[in-house]
């Protein structure tokens, strides 16, 4: 099986890393770059734990294959704050209590994030819609909701 | 022990630059080889073992495939790297055919509709497909590339059964097109999960509905049926019923009745057949009863 060299961007570092071809871009952070923020949950794109911005829209990383990202800007959940600053996101997220064992939340942090850039101000079903792509077995929703309102008032 | 997060098998990925030598490739190596685009259905069933593809190759930088065009004589044409959030937020998508939009913002979640293309969907071919049955009922016809060229399928004709359709080793589908909708077309896409949203279908219905002189009752109505057949299913019989006498709310009732007796759904995991059946009576009626709401004012 062959490996090919991708350099794309992660969190505003450029990378170049040589990737197996199967291996996946969740396998790529976790694996090749440390980033370990993301998280394995389901590898089907059901769950969302492994949700990144891939060039500004989130996807789910278990279902692109790192060979696939020659070029592109990846955000993961360690880049969302900048200079020592948490992001809205987090922050509200802290507030509320929308973090229990906290396996879902860096998935939820980048699904919001990339919600709000769309549409400031989005109502409670169009954030329930948002984050249908993002399981918690812990919280119940109520606060993560919660959290993403309270971010878009910040 | 089960390993609960297996990768994906080894494979190879290839990235042609030209439409012809994408098809010569997936031509020799026929079984072993096969298009990708998304990947949101083709990485699962590798991981599941039920896909022994040796190379994945990529169409998403082919000739035609990233297009997403309307032109007011010739209709749309979506092109099979153009994702399900792309279409569904499409301006000219969003005015002449709303259905397609709803059809395709019904599929999964958000993250996944960045990589899920209305292609992909069409040629996985699975009866759940959540934007086939309007695909078909909007008479969409698909721009295959093969070894010999270009050719044209209707989406009426291509798919053969579960996960089976017409295409060949080497052939491609780099577009589909849709014609100027009729005028004065209104269409809705009912889909019956275990949630309300995000969940793969039990039983999915696409109607569209348009006045015409051609019929006794003057609409035509179009209703295309997901989850309750081998392949994606259009009844014919409860369109027959919704244009052969005036509408009436029995006659919408007899028609969602009509299209529970032209199936013959499985049982799984997602729900019984005699379940799916009912549901589609119920889904057929409702989605029936909006459309007529809107068309009749």
């Amino acid at each position: 099986m062959g490996f090919q060299r991708i350099t794309l961007t992660v969190n505003d570092l450029v990378e170049t890393v040589d990737v197996p071809t199967n291996m996946t871009l969740l396998q790529m952070l976790r694996e090749k770059l440390s980033l370990t923020g993301t998280k394995n949950g389901c590898t089907a794109g059901e769950c969302g734990a492994c949700t990144v911005l891939m060039n500004g829209e989130p996807v789910n990383s278990c279902m692109v294959l790192a060979a696939e990202c020659e070029g592109a800007n990846i955000t993961t959940v360690e880049g969302l704050a900048k200079g020592g600053q948490l992001s809205k996101v987090q922050q509200a997220i802290i507030k509320t209590g929308g973090v229990q064992c906290g396996f879902c939340t860096p998935g939820m942090l980048i699904s919001a994030t990339a919600l709000l850039a769309r549409n400031a101000n989005p109502s409670e079903s169009e954030i329930r819609e948002a984050l249908v792509g993002n399981l918690c077995r812990c919280t119940g929703y109520v606060r993560i909701v919660d959290a993403v309102k309270e971010a878009a008032r910040m | 022990m089960i390993n609960p997060h297996p990768g994906l098998p080894e494979l190879e990925y290839l990235k042609p630059t030209s439409l012809i030598e994408a098809s010569k490739f997936l031509a020799d190596h026929a079984g072993e080889a096969r298009p990708f685009s998304g990947g949101t259905d083709c990485f699962v069933r590798l991981r599941d073992g039920i896909w022994k593809t040796g190379t994945l190759v990529d169409v998403k930088q082919l000739e035609g495939v990233k297009d997403l065009t309307f032109d007011a004589k010739k209709g749309l044409t979506i092109g099979a790297a153009v994702t399900m959030n792309k279409v569904a937020s499409n301006a000219d998508v969003l005015k002449h055919y709303p259905n397609l939009a709803e059809a395709a913002r019904s599929v999964a979640s958000y993250q996944l509709r960045n990589r899920a293309t209305i292609i992909g969907n069409i040629c996985n071919a699975s009866p759940a497909g959540d934007t086939i049955g309007t695909c078909m009922i909007l008479d969409g016809v698909l721009n295959v590339h093969g070894v010999n060229g270009f050719y044209t399928v209707p989406l009426s004709n291509f798919f053969l059964g579960p996960g089976k359709t017409v295409l060949k080793p080497g052939d491609i589908v780099v577009s589909i097109s849709f014609p100027i909708p009729p005028k004065g077309l209104v269409g809705t896409y009912k889909k019956l999960g275990r949630n309300t949203i995000g969940d793969l279908s039990i039983v999915g219905v696409a109607v569209l509905g348009y006045p015409t002189a051609e019929t006794k009752s003057g609409y035509r109505f179009r209703i295309a049926l997901a989850s309750v057949a081998p392949t994606p299913y259009e009844s014919f019989k409860a369109e027959a019923v919704l244009a052969e006498s005036k509408i009436t709310a029995e006659v919408i009732s007899e028609a969602g009745v009509a299209a529970m007796d032209s199936v013959n759904p499985i049982d799984d995991v997602r729900g019984s057949a005699r379940y799916r059946k009912f549901m589609v009576r119920n889904l057929t009626r409702e989605a029936v009863a909006e459309v007529w709401k809107k068309i009749s004012k």
